[in-house]
């Protein structure tokens, strides 16, 4: 008997793309170690396809669980259909999150769009998606320096 | 699968010495101590036999001895009854950051009715300044409500300094003393108490009872309305199973005391000895010096705790965390709070107790699982790479 429900926990215990990346296309991160939660999204590209997604997350177990469906959801797809998942897509996915927990979920959508926001900005593109998107809309950006310059 | 429990300031098994006391008032012996026939009377007898075991774990007289339904109800009578009985003389209560819910939201509770209520800090060790106390102490102080014992960093306050300091400015003291009793060595005459908090399922008894010791002489009203119950006190048929198996719990407690210490705080040292050496980067919360004996809480840095604490229960290793994400609020711990800890190290403390039943075993099993759990977590922990 948890608060997760066995998909959540599945996705907890063995989390899918869970790890570093070499030589990542961009890498994008969202929340704070102040706030208890805090995941960095790194992707690669070929022809603005998503050809893989690894995660690394500070976080509660939904958290964890929300990182590893939405990588597992955005690889394979085009950078417009990753743009359009929501916090939404990934409960649905892991059949329900806790309401406290609802705010784990944002940080993925978040996260994703912030790394595909990266890799449109050195690429020069520009994407439906990302309209009206602010990367430094919720937190200080001190975290994202490092992966700015790279 | 190996089960450790570790989490002995949430609750305790009921003793089995315990149970086999209490089994026959459930049955045989179902009198209504208020009856004035042979069971109620033996019931009633029964009670009192209880009441002065646990009058005698605090040195205190069975008069002064009220059961209740919990801990929470003896803080929330303490509190709020000083509140109603004194506000001629004033409104002003001190406390501190660090108290149970149990008083902090009772105090906050009074707050809204005009009471003005002092908070003070602590300090890195989790205590208080006894200097500060003595300063925020008015004419309208009419009682001082301070933990003998904190349940999450296990930091012993000194309850005599502040017993005598209460009495020389003649203000009522309170002490929750839920988390002490039975871990500490406790007497009420010596420590100048005129409230004092208790509950059974701390210390191997049943829950849904605790007691209020009320010093002699002074007088609050009743917390609930009705019958002659509890020297016409604390009104409602008692709970007579939970109290005997209290009284028992209160008896072994004290017979057990040193030996108690002894064990636990060994247990506890060995584990954070080991614990400290096998896995980098892990920091204490709270004093060594001042400690509750089975108490220890670590920051595992760069880790967040609800998820140290998911996978060691999978591994059948029960701790607590006072980390935000681990309750409904999403606030970190109001004690983590009060020592001043950055964020993100709240987020990474976890409370594990030692108790009766804990084994060395236990612990190895414990910090072996632990090695392996942290080092997972990290590896996917961006904070970590970022080192």
């Amino acid at each position: 008997m948890g608060m997760y429900n066995d998909k959540v926990m599945d996705h907890f215990m063995h989390p899918h793309n869970a790890g570093d990346m070499e030589n990542p296309d961009a890498v994008g991160n969202h929340g704070s170690p102040v706030c208890g939660d805090m995941m960095e999204i790194a992707i690669k590209v070929e022809n603005n396809v998503i050809i893989d997604a690894k995660f690394k997350t500070f976080g509660c177990g939904s958290a964890i669980a929300s990182s590893s469906v939405a990588t597992d959801m955005i690889i394979g797809k085009t950078l417009e259909e990753a743009l359009a998942y929501t916090n939404k897509s990934f409960i649905d996915e892991l059949g329900g999150l806790p309401a406290p927990k609802v705010h784990c979920s944002v940080l993925a959508e978040e996260a994703v769009k912030n790394a595909i926001y990266n890799y449109a900005q050195k690429n020069g593109l520009e994407l439906e998606g990302l309209k009206g998107y602010d990367p430094n809309k919720e937190f200080g950006h001190d975290d994202d320096e490092e992966f700015d310059e790279q | 699968m190996r089960q450790v429990y570790l989490d002995y300031s949430a609750t305790t098994p009921v003793k089995k010495e315990v149970l086999e006391e209490m089994l026959p008032y459930f049955s045989e012996k179902f009198g209504n101590p208020s009856s004035l026939y042979g069971i109620g009377l033996s019931a009633k007898s029964d009670l009192n036999q209880a009441r002065a075991k646990v009058a005698n774990l605090i040195g205190a007289d069975e008069r002064e001895i009220y059961f209740t339904s919990c801990g929470t109800e003896a803080d929330n009578w303490a509190v709020i009854g000083t509140a109603r009985a004194k506000k001629s003389k004033g409104n002003h209560i001190i406390t501190t950051a660090i108290e149970h819910h149990a008083v902090l939201h009772s105090c906050e509770y009074l707050q809204k009715e005009g009471f003005e209520v002092t908070y003070l800090p602590i300090d890195k060790q989790g205590r208080i300044n006894l200097e500060d106390l003595e300063k925020s102490i008015t004419d309208k102080t009419i009682l001082i409500t301070i933990m003998f014992a904190n349940n999450e960093i296990g930091t012993i306050q000194q309850i005599k300094e502040i017993g005598a300091i209460a009495k020389k400015h003649n203000v009522l003291f309170h002490t929750d003393a839920v988390q002490a009793l039975g871990n500490v060595p406790i007497n009420v005459r010596e420590l100048n108490v005129d409230f004092l908090s208790m509950s059974a399922h701390k210390i191997y008894g049943p829950k849904g009872v605790g007691a209020l010791f009320i010093r002699k002489g002074v007088v609050i009203p009743s917390f609930m309305n009705g019958g002659a119950q509890e020297n016409k006190r604390r009104a409602g048929t008692e709970n007579v199973s939970g109290i005997v198996g209290f009284g028992k719990a209160a008896e072994l407690a004290g017979a057990n005391l040193t030996d108690h210490i002894e064990k636990v705080s060994k247990l506890r040292d060995y584990f954070a000895e080991q614990i400290t050496a096998k896995i980098p980067e892990v920091e204490i919360n709270g004093s060594m010096d001042y400690r509750l004996p089975g108490n220890i809480n670590f920051i595992f840095n760069y880790i967040e705790g609800e998820s140290l604490l998911l996978l060691m229960d999978a591994k059948g290793i029960y701790a607590s965390t006072g980390s935000a994400c681990s309750s409904a609020s999403l606030t970190p711990s109001h004690v983590l709070k009060a020592l001043c800890l950055p964020y993100e190290k709240m987020h990474s403390s976890i409370r594990f107790t030692v108790g009766d039943f804990t084994t060395k075993e236990d612990i190895d099993y414990t910090v072996e699982e632990l090695i392996k759990i942290v080092e997972r977590l990290r590896s996917i922990s961006p904070l970590y790479k970022q080192k």
